[in-house]
């Protein structure tokens, strides 16, 4: 039996604020059925933009559910700002603690509030273009991919032990068998860590100068390497790149995105000091 | 607040008559029984009596009983003996529902060097003897499948397994720790090399098991010590504890007619009961090949643990299946072998009674659950909801 604090008993047999509010300002809903744990978080703000009122649903242990109720406790008088600060300790806290191996009960209800103030704020969460395979865990492919490849992993069981994805309801064990697959019989040049230097310096430029070069050219804009320090790649911006404000953004998102999948997954890309 | 205790299957009372058979050798008869004086010697026959009242139990020979420490001893016991005594021999077959004490010990043989085939069962949680008939091969040491399951009270044929596996020259175990003392088991039908008891699942207490090794098979201790148990398992006697198994198998033999009428009746009531006044709620596992105290119920959209801590403030004692109540992420293996939904299967209570379980009890029960899985589907965000739950393959 766990032993939970007399707080933790007190929110599970009495929950506050337990339903689902009317035309909520933000709703959202973390977690799933096939992973035994789901919330569904509702809050309506007032004139001040102060949380007027929460609202939880939630299928879970006693826990999950003590962890929503002190939840909407917590963050009800807040303004959305201030909510967003709640960590899930603060959630642990204030029910006197809880088991070890409950503390993801909290996390669910910070997940939840995050995700609730982002639909409020109208901006769907960027979850980088990450396509999930396993919805119960939230495991996204290129989580996947980078568990295969780097522990060499060969069965849906050994992906389920590293990443969780697979764990749950069991519908993406032939996706992640199919992602096994692909690793295995993509590239050579996958198989990153067995590059020496001179071919991991040969292979960024390969991949420049095809890959990247152009799209940037398209643009009126340029590149070139100055330096590669192990997995540092030290480039210059040229033509349109170098009076650019965004070309940060395309060197992290853009060049970087594309060396690290391309050659090694733990390159950086930085810009050499004008 | 009266304690109404339905999780039979994971320990039980000890039987006051059983108690009483057990406290003089806690106090004035504390003498070994292997001392040559008559103060220890009159224990000894007491151990000698136990042995045979377990013995008479399984249909089995006293010198055939060997007591241990639990069911897991004798489980571990039963495996590594078979490995031992045929050295050659790399492949053990067992089912996908085992207890722990099997599955988990395989899963650490299978790191040593040993091919472990799992059976398959259907999504009644029943046993196809052919997969076992296509599994056995000449390097197969032994062959482990439990007679009923602590879960669900699914009752594998071992009998016919077993026969299966003699004719092929390979060893038969089975972990009946669920069976015993519930349904008729009796060694002088069957071709079973080794059997597990546990004493706590019959009204004995907890801390002593027996391993039933069939005469003429051969044995390899896994505790090496004294000459107890005529040097089949060392270590000084569990005094009180063996005497109290006698007893208690004793009373098993007596009441196993009750068992499975009054209890049978009390089970199907309390399941029938609670499929009519609870909707999409189903029971888990085969219901003709089961034992007469065990119902699995899965109800849909709330999750084991609320439920128990919810029982629990009315007094009732159950388990569940769910991943919340383990600690991992992971509903119940044998659900899951099952093909039980992930959606059902975190809702899945198992009720198990015993002969000491009322009407009175079974009426309060079947009363209490209604309302508490209505509230914590009220709460819970996928009841009434036009949301469709994740499917398992």
């Amino acid at each position: 039996m766990w032993e939970y604090t007399d707080k933790v008993k007190e929110h599970f047999l009495n929950p506050r604020n337990v339903g689902e509010i009317e035309n909520p300002d933000g709703v959202a809903e973390v977690g799933s059925l096939a992973c035994g744990d789901a919330l569904k978080l509702t809050f309506k703000l007032d004139e001040n933009k102060r949380i007027k009122d929460a609202r939880f649903k939630t299928f879970g242990c006693a826990s999950a559910i003590a962890s929503s109720s002190a939840l909407t406790e917590i963050i009800k008088g807040m303004t959305v700002e201030e909510a967003l600060k709640v960590t899930n300790q603060d959630i642990a806290q204030y029910l006197g603690g809880l088991p070890d191996e409950k503390m993801h009960c909290s996390v669910l209800g910070k997940q939840a509030l995050e995700k609730a103030v982002e639909n409020y704020r109208g901006a769907p969460a960027p979850e980088t273009g990450a396509k999930i395979i396993c919805e119960c865990f939230g495991v996204t492919e290129k989580e996947i991919e980078k568990a295969v490849r780097e522990n060499n992993l060969a069965t849906v069981e050994d992906v389920t032990n590293y990443t969780k994805a697979g764990g749950g309801c069991g519908n993406c064990h032939e996706a992640i068998a199919r992602i096994i697959e692909k690793v295995k019989a993509g590239p050579k040049s996958d198989v990153k860590p067995k590059l020496t230097n001179i071919q991991k310096i040969k292979l960024v430029e390969e991949t420049i100068e095809r890959e990247i070069r152009p799209s940037l050219k398209h643009d009126g804009g340029d590149i070139e390497i100055i330096d590669i320090i192990g997995d540092r790649v030290i480039v210059a911006t040229r033509g349109a790149c170098a009076v650019c404000r965004a070309s940060d953004i395309t060197l992290k998102h853009f060049v970087e995105q594309r060396l690290r999948e391309l050659v090694a997954p733990d390159i950086t890309v930085e810009e050499a000091p004008k | 607040m009266k304690t109404i205790y339905l999780d039979n299957n994971a320990t039980t009372q000890v039987t006051p008559e059983v108690l009483s058979a057990m406290l003089p050798y806690f106090g004035n008869f504390y003498g070994n029984p292997s001392s040559m004086h008559s103060f220890g010697g009159q224990v000894a026959q007491k151990i000698r009596l136990a042995r045979e009242q377990v013995a008479a139990l399984l249909g089995a020979g006293p010198d055939e009983i060997i007591f241990t420490s639990c069911g897991t001893e004798s489980d571990n016991a039963a495996i590594r003996s078979a490995l031992a005594t045929q050295p050659e021999k790399k492949h053990i077959i067992i089912s996908r529902v085992e207890h722990p004490a099997i599955k988990s010990l395989c899963s650490y043989l299978a790191t040593q060097g040993y091919r472990i085939t799992e059976l398959p069962v259907d999504k009644s949680g029943l046993l196809d003897l052919e997969n076992l008939d296509k599994a056995l091969t000449p390097d197969t040491a032994v062959v482990s499948l439990m007679w009923a399951n602590n879960e669900t009270g699914v009752i594998f044929p071992v009998e016919e397994a077993a026969a299966m596996a003699q004719e092929r020259g390979v060893l038969f175990h089975t972990d009946a720790v669920q069976a015993t003392g519930k349904i008729p088991v009796n060694l002088k039908n069957n071709k079973i090399n080794m059997l597990s008891i546990s004493g706590h699942k019959l009204h004995a207490p907890k801390g002593v098991g027996v391993l039933y090794i069939r005469r003429g098979t051969k044995f390899s201790p896994f505790l090496i010590g004294g000459h107890q148990e005529r040097e089949r398992r060392g270590g000084t006697e569990n005094v009180p504890s063996i005497i109290g198994l006698g007893k208690a198998c004793e009373l098993a033999a007596q009441n196993m007619e009750t068992e499975n009428e009054k209890v049978r009746i009390l089970r199907d009531k309390l399941e029938n009961e609670l499929l009519k006044k609870i909707p999409q709620s189903r029971v888990n596992g085969d219901k003709i090949n089961r034992l007469p105290n065990t119902t699995n119920i899965s109800f849909e959209y709330v999750e084991g643990e609320a439920i128990l801590l919810l029982m629990n403030e009315q007094g009732i004692c159950a388990s569940s299946g769910s991943a919340c109540t383990s600690g991992s992420l992971q509903p119940s293996h044998v659900l899951r072998a099952m093909g039980v939904p992930f959606t059902m299967a975190h809702g899945s209570i198992r009720f198990s009674l015993s002969v000491y379980n009322t009407e009175t009890e079974i009426d309060f029960v079947s009363e209490k659950m209604a309302p508490i899985i209505e509230r914590l589907r009220g709460m819970s965000p996928y009841w009434n909801s036009e949301k469709q739950a994740c499917q398992s393959q």
